[in-house]
C-alpha cells in the first residue's frame, strides 16, 4: 500500500475509533490530556509499523490495544514510583481485561455510562472557555486533526495547538474527574455540551468572518456529534431538539447560495434544493421530542420553527401564525434581544409589517444589538414593506456597514440602492 | 459525502426467507454502531422481487412484467446509506459490514458514492430535477 493511501486509511480509522480509545484511556489514567497523548502515540506507532508489517486485519482493535498498552506502561511506572506496585498492578491487570467495569459514577442514575459521553462532558467542562471547549471537542470527540480545525476556524495552526494544550492543562490542574455529572448539575452540564455542538454547527452554517458563506464540514461534524449524543442520551428531549434543529437547518445548506455564491434568504430559496432526507430526519427527531413529553426547550422550539418552514411547499404556504406563537414561547424560555428580533419578523409576516416594526423599535436602544447587522437589516425590510423607502435605504446602509460577511454586505448594499431608487 | 452500501439479492432473500437470529443480531449490532458513530442516515431491506415489477422500454413502447425475476445477483435486497468525511472512512465502515448471507457463506455487497446535485454542471434540466426532488418528499 502506498504511503499516502496508508495515511488516509489511518486517518479514517482514527476518525472512527479515536473518541472511544481516548475515552477508554481516560478512564484508566484519569486524565483526558494524557489519554489523548497516549492515543496519539499509538497513532504514531501505527505510522511507523504499518508500512512494514501491513495494515492489520482489524486496524481499530490494533490501535486500541496499542494505546492501552501505553497506558498500562504509564500506570505501572506511576505505581512503581509510588512504591505500592503490588496493589496497583492488580488493579491494572483488572483494567486490562476488556470487560472490566468502568469506574462507577457516584450518585448518577444513568444506564448509558459511556466513555464517549464522559469525554463530551469533560471537553465541554465549565472550567474551560467556550473557544477551548469547541477546540477540545473537535479534537478529542470529533477526531479531527489540529490543522483541519485551525483551517475551519480561520486561525493559525499554532494558535489552535496552543489553545488545545492550555485546555488540557486547565482540565488537569482543576482535577476534573472523568465522570458523568451528578444529578444536581447534569442539566446544566448537558446544556453546555449542546451549546458547544450548536456553536460548531453555527460556525459552519453562518460564517461570521471571511468570504465563505458556509463551511459545511463543520456543520457535518456538529450534526454527527449531535447524532452521537442522541444515541448516548436518548431520554433527553433537548438533545433530540438540537438534532432536529441542525438536521433541518442543514437541509437548506445548498439552497443558501446562488450560482455566483451569493447568499439567498430563506423565503427566496429554491425549496427544490432543500435536502428532503435531512428534513425527514429532522421531523423524526422532533417526533422523538414529542414522544418524550413535556414542554419544548429552546432547541426544540427553534426546531419546531424550522419545521414550519420545511413543511411549507412554497414560501407563501408558511404557517406564520404558528411560527409567531413558537417565537412567543421561545421568548419566554430563552429571552434574548435576538429572539425578540426574530419574533418581530414572524409577527410581521403573520400580522403585517407595522406590528413587527413596533417590536423592532422597542429594540433600537438595546445595547446587545448595537453592532448587530440584522437589527437595521430587519428594520430596513419592514420599512420597505411599509413603503418608507428613504428610511429603509438608510437602515440597509447601516446594516451593510455592520456585517462582517462579504456576500451579505453585497446583498445589503444592493437593497439599499433599490430602496433609494424607490424613494426617488 | 454519502455512500450507499448495497446488499445483493440471493436465493434466500428472493424466497422471502428471513435471516437467522445470529445474522439479524449482527446486522442490528452493525447498524447500532453506525448510529452511535453518527454516520447512519438511512437503511432499508427490500421485499422479494415477487412483490415488484419491471417496466421495459422497447421501440417506443413500454410493457410491465411482474416479478419474481430469475437473475437474483442483478437485484438488490437492501441498502444502508451513510454520511462520512472521506472515501477511506466509507471503505472502513463497509469493511465492517456483516456478511449478509451469514458468516462463512459466499455473498457480495457493493458500495457506491451518492451523487449530490452539485456534482452536475448547472443547467435547465438539473434545475428541473431539483424542483422535482423538492416535491417528491
Amino acid at each position: 500500500m502506498a504511503c499516502s493511501d496508508l495515511h488516509r486509511t489511518l486517518d479514517a480509522v482514527w476518525r472512527i475509533e479515536s473518541a472511544r480509545i481516548i475515552g477508554t484511556l481516560a478512564r484508566m489514567v484519569r486524565d483526558v490530556g494524557i489519554a489523548e497523548e497516549l492515543a496519539q502515540d499509538a497513532l504514531v506507532a501505527a505510522l511507523e509499523q504499518w508500512p512494514h508489517k501491513g495494515v492489520p486485519d482489524n486496524p481499530g482493535a490494533w490501535l486500541t490495544a496499542t494505546a492501552k498498552n501505553r497506558a498500562l506502561d504509564l500506570l505501572r511506572h506511576r505505581s512503581m514510583q509510588a512504591g505500592k506496585a503490588d496493589a496497583l498492578t492488580w488493579e491494572i491487570e483488572t483494567q486490562m481485561q476488556d470487560g472490566a467495569p468502568p469506574a462507577p459514577d457516584a450518585g448518577v442514575d444513568n444506564p448509558v455510562g459511556d466513555d464517549v459521553l464522559r469525554l463530551m462532558f469533560v471537553a465541554c467542562h465549565p472550567v474551560l472557555s467556550p473557544e477551548a471547549r469547541v477546540a477540545l471537542t473537535l479534537k478529542m470527540v470529533g477526531g479531527l486533526a489540529t490543522p483541519d480545525i485551525a483551517r475551519a476556524f480561520l486561525l493559525p495552526e499554532a494558535t489552535l495547538a496552543q489553545r488545545i494544550v492550555r485546555a488540557k492543562r486547565t482540565l488537569s490542574e482543576a482535577r476534573v474527574p472523568f465522570e458523568l455529572p451528578g444529578p444536581a448539575e447534569l442539566g446544566e452540564r448537558l446544556d453546555a455540551v449542546l451549546r458547544v455542538i450548536y456553536l460548531i454547527f453555527n460556525e459552519g452554517y453562518a460564517a461570521t468572518a471571511g468570504e465563505d458563506w458556509t463551511r459545511p464540514a463543520l456543520c457535518d461534524e456538529a450534526l454527527r456529534l449531535g447524532r452521537v449524543l442522541a444515541t448516548l442520551a436518548p431520554g433527553v428531549a433537548e438533545v433530540h431538539g438540537l438534532v432536529a434543529l441542525m438536521e433541518i437547518q442543514a437541509s437548506r445548506l445548498r439552497a443558501r447560495t446562488d450560482a455566483a455564491g451569493r447568499p439567498v434568504l430563506l423565503l427566496d430559496q429554491d425549496r427544490g434544493r432543500w435536502d428532503r432526507l435531512l428534513i425527514r430526519r429532522g421531523l423524526a427527531a422532533l417526533e422523538r421530542v414529542d414522544a418524550l413529553g413535556g414542554a419544548y426547550g429552546p432547541y426544540a422550539l427553534q426546531a419546531a420553527i424550522a419545521a414550519c418552514h420545511a413543511r411549507a411547499a412554497q414560501a407563501g404556504d408558511t404557517d406564520w401564525q404558528r411560527i409567531a406563537a413558537l417565537y412567543d414561547a421561545l421568548a419566554q424560555v430563552a429571552p434574548s434581544p435576538v429572539v425578540e428580533l426574530n419574533r418581530a419578523v414572524a409577527v410581521s409576516m403573520a400580522f403585517g409589517p407595522a406590528a413587527g416594526l413596533d417590536i423592532v423599535d422597542a429594540l433600537r436602544d438595546e445595547p446587545a444589538l448595537r453592532h448587530y447587522a440584522l437589527l437595521p437589516g430587519v428594520r430596513g425590510d419592514l420599512l420597505a414593506r411599509l413603503g418608507r423607502h428613504a428610511e429603509a435605504s438608510e437602515e440597509f446602509r447601516r446594516a451593510a456597514a455592520l456585517t462582517q460577511n462579504e456576500s451579505e454586505r453585497t446583498l445589503l448594499t444592493e437593497r439599499a440602492r433599490l430602496s433609494a431608487d424607490a424613494a426617488g | 459525502m454519502r455512500y450507499m452500501i448495497i446488499v445483493k439479492a440471493s436465493a434466500d432473500s428472493e424466497a422471502g426467507v428471513m435471516p437467522e437470529a445470529p445474522l439479524l443480531a449482527a446486522m442490528a449490532g452493525y447498524h447500532e454502531e453506525l448510529a452511535r458513530a453518527g454516520v447512519l442516515l438511512d437503511a432499508n431491506g427490500l421485499q422479494p422481487s415477487a412483490r415488484g415489477w419491471r417496466i421495459r422500454y422497447r421501440g417506443g413502447e413500454r410493457s410491465v412484467t411482474d416479478g419474481p425475476f430469475a437473475e437474483s445477483k442483478e437485484m438488490i435486497a437492501g441498502y444502508t446509506l451513510i454520511q462520512v468525511g472521506s472515501p477511506e472512512e466509507a471503505l472502513e465502515w463497509s469493511r465492517r459490514f456483516p456478511n449478509p448471507a451469514g458468516e462463512g457463506r459466499d455473498a457480495e455487497i457493493e458500495v457506491r458514492r451518492v451523487f449530490e446535485l452539485e456534482d452536475f454542471t448547472p443547467g435547465a434540466e438539473i434545475e428541473r430535477f431539483r424542483a422535482l426532488d423538492g416535491r417528491a418528499a
